[in-house]
Parts: C-alpha cells; structure tokens; sequence
C-alpha cells in the first residue's frame, strides 16, 4: 500500500490486516516506554488546512511513537498565506525529503491530487465532504474490540445519526463498516441526507426512537453548527429532540449497545447525556484507539515491506 | 539419538522425543546456571520460541517451581524494518516487569542473530533485567553479530539456503 485515501480502495482483507497490525501497536502504547524504533529517519509531514485538535495531534503522535520525525506546517503562518498554491507548497516540502504527507483540505480530492506532485505517501486526514479513512479505521478497531468482533462485523446494526450529507466520516464509516458485513441504517432530517442515496449500502430513516433499541451501535455524528445559517434544520433544540440522544432515549439502548462520536461533541445538540454516564460509551476509547490505528497506517505505508517475500531469521 | 530419516521432502534431524528430552534438560541447565528460578523468567520470540517458552516453563514448574513466560513481538525492533513484511496477530504479551530479574529469551532457530538483537533493544523497553541468556533448540551458524547462545538443544551445521523448521513432532531441514 502505497497511499492511505480512502476506504473505497481497500478490501475487505486490508481492513483486517491494519486490524491486526493495531493490535501490536495498542500493546506499544500500553508499555512504560511506548516508543519503537520501526520508523527512525522517516519524516512525517503534516499539512492542516482546516482546523483540528485531535486528528492532528493523534498523527503527531502515532508518528513519533514509531520514531519517525515529524515535521510541523503551520498553515497559518507559511507562505500560503502569500498566494503559494498548493501544488508549489507540496513540491517545496517534498524537495525537503519527505517520505509521508499527512493532509487536510476542505476540498474533496485534495489528497489525492497531491499524489500527483509527490514521491511520498499520502495519507488523508479529512478531504472536504469525501473521505477521513483513519477515522473510519479507529471506529473499525474500536468495535471489533468492544464487540468482541475480530472476524467482522457480519450482522451487526449500526445506526449512523445526523448530519450524513456534509459529514466524510459517515461517507468513509459506511464503507468500512459495510466492508466489514455490518447493516447500517442512517437517521437524518431529509434536509441532511445527500440528494440522491442510489448507490448507498444503507437503510435510511426518519425515525431515530424506532431504531435506537435496535442497534448494536448508535453513532452520532457532530451536528456542524457552522451550516446552521443554511437553515437546514429549525432550530438546534428541534433536532434535538428528533435526533439527539436524550435521557430518554439512551435508556432503550440494549444492554451491549456502543455508543460512539468522532468529535468534537456538541454537547446538548447531538449529545444530550452525559457520555460519561452511558455506560455503551466508547468515545474516549475511539480516541485512544485512534493512535493506535494511525501507527498502523503509516508503518504499513513507510515501514512495512508488504507485499515482499519474507526471509529465514 | 537423533533419527536421521526422510520426512515429507525434508531431512528429520530431531524426533518429537529428541525435542521434549532437549526442552527438558535446557529446563535443568536453566536451574543449575541460576541456582534455582528466583527471579528468572523465560520470554519467547514470536513466534517460533512461545511454545518452546511455554514447555520450559511447565518443566521448570515440574523440577523446581513456576516462573512467569511471557512472549516479545520483535518486528517493530528489527534492522531490516521494511525489507520484511510482519506478521499481525503475534503480539508482545510481558505480563510481569523485567526490573532485576533474569530473562531467558527462547527462540526455535538461531541464525544469523539479528533477532535475537531486535529482541534485546525490545526488551530495553520493558525494563532492566539484571541479566539476559539465550536459549535456542537449534544453533545453526552462519552468525552476523557476536550473540552466542547460552542453551542449545542441537547444534546443527547448516548451509545458508537450507531451511531448518522446529516445533513439537521435531526438526527438519529442506
């Protein structure tokens, strides 16, 4: 493997292997010194055009566990803000040396253009609407450790709530979790979904206190305040009360049920419990697990050798 | 000893019976070079050493008393990091710390010792053991680092494109 852009790209068989390669990397985390010299004299790059604090810090992090070096851009404060396009940044970081990009852009597709102006790996943290595969990946992970679910996913139902239409995370989570056997169901107001589900591996509903004694996930997705001037749904106390997870929701929840948000919670909109109260509620694990996943991607992009024959010790 | 016969397309070098008597006097070797198990632990190379750890440990429990077996994943340590691919699902498992004791480090095959030295900067970073030995079931030669085994089922020459296989029904080479 050679870039990380999307769910849409791997199979079945590559999930499960990062999978499996998240197991060493979790025990790794767990040691009085979690830090392994699998990445030494490799360089890290990341590159966040749009805010972040823990998909950032997450890859910053997984990044130097494995002893790569990691090399900071600060959007804010680089010669972007001088008109430089992106195209001339990323041949200027790449003639430094580098050997992943880890990108952000709002736009969908950034990351897989840059491939186009780099010998480097790339992998993408979040494209406009498209795609956040590390995402996917560590609610993935965090699933198959909570439910016990190391084969796949075959049966489980999983209900994705709320914004689906401006949402990668839900566009990448679909595809995993579907790769994986699992049922999905979506919940939104009309006026969240994309225009045209054709194609989509899902279920949709309007309903969510039908399906919320259903599933065996219950995953919120962060009501995007920012898109409330489109006027996309009433008012935040009315989504709410449609489709956020209240008291009197969470107690229909089966006994099992996970709960998960990829962050950052709104808390009262999407999120009108207490998280720390549910006792289904594996959101801090997902960050966690988050770590442990990204170490897994980039050592299978930088340091793994797969797909090369295996020699005696 | 050993049975020297055809098995499948390989040459049997050691019987299951040979391997079980060679775990077993590894076992006693281990207690007389300590005196006794205090403070000793055996920690198997995935994957190849867990179950050979995992035998030695049931015959140290037999002659003198249970000591902790843990098994180390050395991929991530290795020098040839990307020239091989790892295998998932072989995890670290060192549930006990290595702080002041002594580690036997258990392995099936020792070649050319850049295992054995991935698994020394692993152990690093699990603690401090006031000593580390080496116990392998066969000792095929052809090293590439000063590393030397402190217990040796067999020592087997070897030519470098011959494979050398171990596990309970016995040793073959190919």
């Amino acid at each position: 493997m050679k870039h990380l852009l999307d769910i849409d790209s791997l199979k079945a068989d590559d999930i499960h292997h990062l999978m499996a390669l998240t197991d060493h990397m979790v025990e790794v985390n767990q040691r009085p010194i979690p830090k392994v010299p699998a990445l030494r004299g490799k360089t890290v790059v990341s590159i966040f055009f749009e805010d972040s604090t823990r998909t950032r810090t997450s890859f910053d992090t997984a990044a130097r566990r494995l002893s790569a070096d990691v090399m900071n851009f600060a959007v804010s404060s680089s010669s972007v803000n001088k008109g430089e396009s992106l195209r001339d940044t990323i041949e200027t970081v790449s003639a430094m040396g580098v050997d992943a990009f880890v990108i952000r852009h709002g736009s969908s597709g950034a990351a897989q253009q840059i491939t186009q102006w780099t010998n480097a790996s790339v992998v993408n943290a979040g494209d406009g609407w498209h795609q956040h595969p590390t995402q996917a990946l560590l609610d993935c992970y965090t699933i198959r450790t909570h439910l016990n679910r190391r084969e796949g996913f075959d049966g489980l139902r999983i209900a994705i709530v709320g914004d689906i239409k401006h949402s990668r995370v839900a566009r990448s989570d679909i595809q995993a979790f579907t790769r994986l056997g699992a049922l999905v169901t979506v919940v939104a107001p009309p006026t969240l979904l994309p225009p045209s589900m054709d194609g989509w591996p899902v279920e949709v509903s309007h309903d969510l206190d039908a399906i919320v004694p259903e599933v065996d996930v219950l995953y919120l997705l962060r009501m995007q305040r920012e898109r409330m001037t489109d006027a996309l749904v009433p008012s935040l106390r009315e989504y709410t009360s449609l489709y956020g997870l209240t008291p009197a929701r969470a107690r229909t929840l089966s006994p099992h049920a996970l709960v998960m948000h990829p962050g950052p919670m709104n808390r009262g909109v999407e999120m009108a419990v207490d998280p720390s109260e549910l006792p289904g509620s594996v959101i801090i694990h997902q960050v966690t697990n988050g770590v442990a996943v990204r170490m897994a991607v980039l050592f299978e992009l930088l340091g793994s050798g797969s797909g090369l024959k295996a020699e005696e010790t | 000893m050993p049975v020297e016969s055809q098995r499948s397309d390989g040459r049997l070098v050691m019987s299951a019976d040979d391997v079980r008597r060679a775990i077993t006097r590894i076992a006693h070797e281990i207690v007389e070079r300590n005196h006794g198990v205090d403070d000793v632990v055996l920690v198997g190379l995935q994957r190849g050493g867990v179950w050979i750890a995992e035998q030695l440990s049931d015959a140290l429990a037999a002659i003198e008393k249970p000591v902790p077996c843990g098994a180390v994943d050395v991929s991530l340590y290795r020098d040839d990091v990307g020239l091989r691919p790892i295998v998932p699902g072989r995890v670290t498992d060192m549930p006990f710390a290595l702080d002041g004791s002594t580690v036997v480090l258990v392995d099936d095959v020792l070649f050319t010792g850049r295992t054995v030295r991935a698994a020394l900067d692993a152990l690093n970073d699990h603690g401090r053991p006031r000593a580390v030995q080496l116990a392998v079931m066969v000792d095929r030669g052809h090293r590439e680092l000063p590393i030397r085994p402190d217990f040796v089922g067999k020592n087997l020459p070897t030519s470098r494109d011959e494979n050398v296989a171990v596990d309970a029904d016995g040793v073959v080479i190919t």
